[in-house]
């Protein structure tokens, strides 16, 4: 699936209107501790998290993250959106909780992040 | 004054592991200690969430310019990222000081304190002294340890309590064969 695909699925908000919406979704992460999701050294993947402080936009320079979405409604505060933004990183963020994200996502084909 | 301070450091409890393969390789580094490429430093504040991962970042960038392999890069700033964090979350503060050799990178973490008191209990995975500030986002997970000797080709941590803690790891741009 793309990113367009997943934010209708997920009935998202994008965060920043220029986001590149047609990047290719490989395979999906969840969690919301940090050392958890540095475990993804092996390929690029989609991010879902409740964490919204600066230090997640961070980890986008040490791992390759695809996109981020935050779930639960949470939304970070303008400098991390802006951190994103000059990443060229999407962000969403949607009121589902983790658990019916995951489901959903895997429901329509998204595989596990190889960990 | 000066000779207690090197009986002390001398029985300064350490940690070293060498991943299966990497042994002749480490020696030889040790042995050898070849001239360095390019040396860099940065400086990690205490409790500072802001700056935190910013010497991981670059370094990272540096390492992309230089043309590493994408997989041995996200090791490498994983394990940087963990350290670095650990020095602003768990110490006074330090210095991180990489040093980048045709095939590999040494990169080094030294704090001021407060040390660690039992460093078998420090690398067990899960185990974690973080605060609730430091929790709440997104640390504490008792992972970091382990994840820097998970991505690393070796590692050496010393400390006890009352001293500082020194880190240091080497990864390979390419495996040994
Ligand atoms: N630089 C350091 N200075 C003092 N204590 C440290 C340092 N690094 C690690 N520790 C101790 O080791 C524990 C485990 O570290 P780690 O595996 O990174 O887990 P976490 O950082 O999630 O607690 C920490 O909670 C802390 O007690
Ligand atoms: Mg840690």
């Amino acid at each position: 699936m793309i990113l367009s695909d997943l934010v209708t699925l997920l009935e998202g908000e994008v965060l920043f209107p220029e986001a590149d919406l047609d990047r290719e979704v490989p395979c999906a992460f969840a969690s919301d501790m940090i050392s958890d999701i540095l475990m993804c050294t092996k390929e690029p993947t989609l991010l879902l998290t409740g964490l919204t402080n600066n230090q997640v936009i961070r980890l986008s320079d040490m791992i390759d993250l695809i996109a981020i979405v935050f779930v639960r409604g949470k939304k970070p505060l303008q400098d991390v959106i802006e951190m994103a933004e000059e990443r060229g990183l999407p962000i969403i963020t949607t009121k589902f909780t983790l658990y019916r994200c995951s489901g959903l996502l895997y429901n329509a084909g998204l595989r596990s992040c190889k960990i | 004054m000066r000779v207690s301070a090197v009986v002390r450091s001398e029985v300064m409890p350490e940690y070293r592991f060498v991943a299966e393969g990497f042994e002749d390789a480490v020696r030889k580094f040790e042995e050898q200690k070849p001239e360095a490429e390019v040396k860099t430093q940065f400086v990690i504040p205490e409790k500072d969430f802001n700056t935190a991962g910013k010497g991981s970042s670059e370094l990272k960038n540096l390492l992309k310019r230089l043309g590493v392999d994408s997989v041995v890069l996200r090791r490498i700033a994983v394990a940087s990222y963990e350290a670095e964090i650990n020095v602003a979350a768990h110490s006074k503060g330090g210095i991180m000081y990489s040093t980048v050799y045709d095939d590999l990178i040494h990169v080094r973490f030294e704090d001021e304190g407060p040390g660690i008191a039992n460093i078998e209990q420090a690398m067990t995975p899960g185990y974690s002294t973080a605060d609730d500030l430091v929790r709440e986002l997104g640390f504490g997970a008792g992972l970091g340890l382990p994840n820097i000797k998970k991505n690393s080709d070796a590692m050496r941590l010393v400390s006890a309590a009352g001293s500082c803690t020194k880190l240091e790891f080497l990864i390979y741009f390419a495996k040994i064969s």
